[in-house]
């Protein structure tokens, strides 16, 4: 169960292959379910140059490694990771990366899903985009 | 007794504090704070408030030493 909460861009598919899930001996889960998120160059009409996520440091840890400590009750999981960025992004760069392990894939996709929804209703981050002549901060998530 | 009070994001920059310590009396409910910080300026209906770094109601009591924060709803993740 890992969180980390990175400043800098990051290659989610190189992190998941150094990653070393909980029990990992071969055999010990049959299902991984990935998510990564990524950011977009439109929003809302318009055309995005950059974005600054800001993170409120230590209560963003602390509920992310609250919602996997919630999806470890309600499913039986191997492994929970969330890697979330902050700071300046462009567009196309890796916001997010959800990854679930689990026996079966019904635990790895439903507990995948429910992380990220818990994430975007309520872990504390904010973005603020930079338009090409204004910034405006994300008034609210989009629902799906 | 003595919290120290935290805004982020776009009411930080909207009310320039980014934190600030405040002297208050015994019973003191956390959205009071918002009050006594800036007068006159109305509680946004959605904002969140966090007392040690856990979401808590407007009417949690503070006690000495609390660090409470009020932001605007939450949007991390891809959108």
């Amino acid at each position: 169960m890992t969180v980390r909460i990175l400043d800098t861009a990051f290659d989610p598919w190189s992190v998941l292959g150094q990653y070393r899930p909980a029990s990992a001996a071969d055999g010990q889960f049959g299902a991984t379910a990935v998510f990564v998120g990524s950011m977009r160059d439109f929003n809302e009409g318009d055309a995005v140059a950059s974005m600054f996520l800001e993170h409120y440091p230590g209560m963003t840890e602390n509920y992310l490694q609250k919602i996997i400590d919630e999806a470890m009750r309600r499913w039986t999981l191997t492994d929970c990771l969330i890697v979330h960025r902050v700071g300046e992004l462009s567009p196309g760069q890796p916001i997010v990366l959800v990854a679930v392990w689990s026996a079966h894939r019904k635990a790895a996709f439903d507990a995948s899903r429910y992380l990220m929804e818990e994430l975007k209703s309520k872990a504390p981050f904010w973005k603020k985009e930079q338009l090409e002549n204004s910034s405006r901060w994300v008034e609210h998530n989009t629902s799906g | 007794m003595r919290v120290h009070v935290r805004f982020f994001a776009g009411l930080r920059e909207r009310l320039g504090i980014a934190g600030r310590e405040i002297e208050v009396p015994a019973g003191t409910p956390v959205a009071q704070l918002w009050s006594l910080l800036v007068p006159g300026e109305p509680l946004p209906e959605n904002v969140l408030m966090a007392c040690n770094m856990e979401y808590v109601e407007p009417g949690r009591i503070v006690e000495d030493g609390d660090e409470i924060a009020f932001f605007p709803p939450v949007t991390g993740g891809c959108r």
